[in-house]
């Protein structure tokens, strides 16, 4: 295990977090946590899991941030769903995040105390030995999460399937005919541009 | 088995790649010119071959305009990201015995993983562009390259089980009694397949159609900024084809030639293929595209994964 690496990664890896929190730019938010997430990838080869190094950048980094990003990019989201990004970051925003993390640091400074110094695997560990892990002690797990995925599968087919109700040309109408002012649904952060125009 | 000179083998094989990436824009037009029955670049140097050379300068001499409208720093970090992540792949590609930069034990996975941050570039470019056409490009790069990445993947994974390692090394190791092209036909036409989408190559290079989207996700960048997806384009292919040598015929393995001869014979075969693919196909609809990466190519690539599983259990267990 390479300290150095290590503590630069985990440096990356806790700043890079902070800047997800702090930015009022959905993009810029994701872009950081992508980061964030090639460098914990990093720990994780540093401390002798290529395996799991891989799958981090692969399924992490390089599919869920990109469908995060995807459906930001869906969104438009302009400088309104910045300005109302900006009003939930306070400064009393931060009390319950601060107590939270100062307990944490609390745990973390006993655990060091104790002399609980000891981290890191020394050996590596090979694709083969995690599939092995995975099929034999934690079949069992890897059955149920397979069951949770087929679940939400299920779920999102049936939420994305729909009659074939009316021509599509209504659908599209009644967007054109909502003003973006209007106010249906929650909170709408558009652009302020109508729709259609250029 | 890393090469005894790092250095020597990081610059060589970065500038052999880069030299290669480059030279492939004029036998393209070259070729594509053939098969069009036309002459195509001609005139500068002999056979036009200094055309690159002319173009490169042109493109360094225009102005690197970034529009006031867009998003700054990500408009500038785009098209770095595609040409980062394209070389650190060829940092894993074994070459002949002794000529590889990195012989990592996950060299496959590795490839995979840049090949699926190479996406971010795409995304990035047509979103920071605040264009509605390199919006509507980016959106296409996103759906069509983690779609086609999901059976790129499983596609491999018949060539690992054969194998038994992630080591590319290894892999071609594998194939000195036969190549994993005869056991493993159709995972080799699926990582053909998923190769041209992740490269956007002309049957999928929906997300810069340019008789729909203007440029796609590129429209708004010019000088070296689009000659960076230019020729990042070109090293993909390159990437591709090397991997599909390696992964399915023996990689540098021949009688006679020496190995390296070999391995470029291959490679160049196959871009061959790539350049042929863009002169005769047309480009599909994109829910047609769509439709075809999830319930066909991902259906078959599953059965490939199973049958090749059951073989191997059965016979070499």
């Amino acid at each position: 295990m390479n300290v150095i690496a290590f503590y630069i990664a985990a440096a990356i890896a806790v700043l890079t977090t902070v800047l997800v929190i702090t930015r009022k730019n959905a993009v810029q938010a994701l872009l950081y946590l992508a980061v964030s997430l090639i460098s914990v990838a990093v720990i994780f080869y540093d401390l002798g899991a290529p395996f799991m190094a891989a799958l981090e950048v692969i399924i992490y980094a390089g599919s869920i941030i990109v469908l995060f990003i995807f459906v930001v990019m869906m969104l438009n989201l302009g400088k309104r769903a910045t300005e109302a990004e900006s009003k939930l970051l306070h400064a009393r925003m931060w009390i319950g995040p601060i107590i939270l993390a100062g307990i944490l640091i609390a745990e973390l400074a006993y655990l060091l105390a104790q002399g609980n110094t000891r981290v890191g695997a020394a050996h590596v560990i090979p694709p083969r030995d995690v599939g092995l892990a995975l099929y034999r002690p934690y079949l069992l797990g890897v059955e149920i999460s397979s069951m949770l995925l087929m679940g939400a599968l299920v779920g999102a087919y049936h939420l994305g399937w729909h009659k074939q109700r009316k021509p599509e040309t209504q659908d599209a109408n009644r967007e054109h005919a909502t003003s973006p002012d209007a106010g249906r649904g929650p909170v709408r952060t558009g652009s302020g541009r109508t729709v259609g125009a250029p | 088995m890393t090469s005894p000179y790092p250095f020597a083998a990081i610059f060589g094989i970065l500038i052999v790649a880069l030299t290669i990436a480059s030279g492939l824009i004029w036998i393209e037009r070259r070729l594509l010119a053939l098969w069009q029955d036309r002459y195509g670049p001609n005139r500068v140097g002999p056979f036009g071959l200094l055309q690159v050379l002319a173009d490169t300068i042109k493109l360094l001499a225009k102005e690197d305009w970034i529009p006031p409208f867009a998003d700054k720093p990500v408009f500038i970090i785009a098209p770095a990201i595609i040409m980062i992540t394209v070389l650190m792949s060829f940092a894993v590609i074994p070459i002949a015995p002794g000529i590889i930069i990195s012989d990592l034990n996950i060299a496959l996975l590795f490839f995979l993983a840049m090949s699926s941050l190479g996406v971010y570039s795409i995304v990035l470019a047509g979103w920071s562009s605040d264009n509605k056409y390199s919006l509507l490009g980016g959106v296409r790069a996103a759906a069509q390259m983690l779609s086609y990445e999901v059976f790129m993947g499983l596609s491999l994974m018949g060539v690992v089980l054969l194998s038994g390692s992630f080591d590319l090394v290894d892999i071609v190791h594998a194939q000195r009694k036969i190549w994993f092209i005869i056991p493993q036909f159709l995972g080799f036409v699926l990582f053909l397949i998923a190769g041209l989408a992740e490269t956007r190559r002309l049957p999928f290079d929906l997300p810069e159609a340019e008789s729909e989207l203007v440029a796609g996700f590129h429209s708004e960048y010019s000088g070296m900024k689009f000659g960076m997806f230019f020729v990042g384009e070109y090293l993909g292919v390159t990437l591709i084809s090397a991997m599909i040598t390696i992964l399915f015929f023996g990689g540098w393995m021949g009688p006679v030639l020496p190995p390296i001869v070999w391995f470029l014979l291959k490679m160049f075969f196959f871009i061959g293929v790539f350049i042929l693919m863009r002169a005769s196909l047309p480009r599909p609809r994109f829910d047609q595209l769509m439709a075809w990466a999830w319930k066909l190519m991902l259906p078959l690539a599953l059965a490939n994964l199973l049958v090749t599983g059951a073989v191997v259990l059965a016979f070499f267990h």
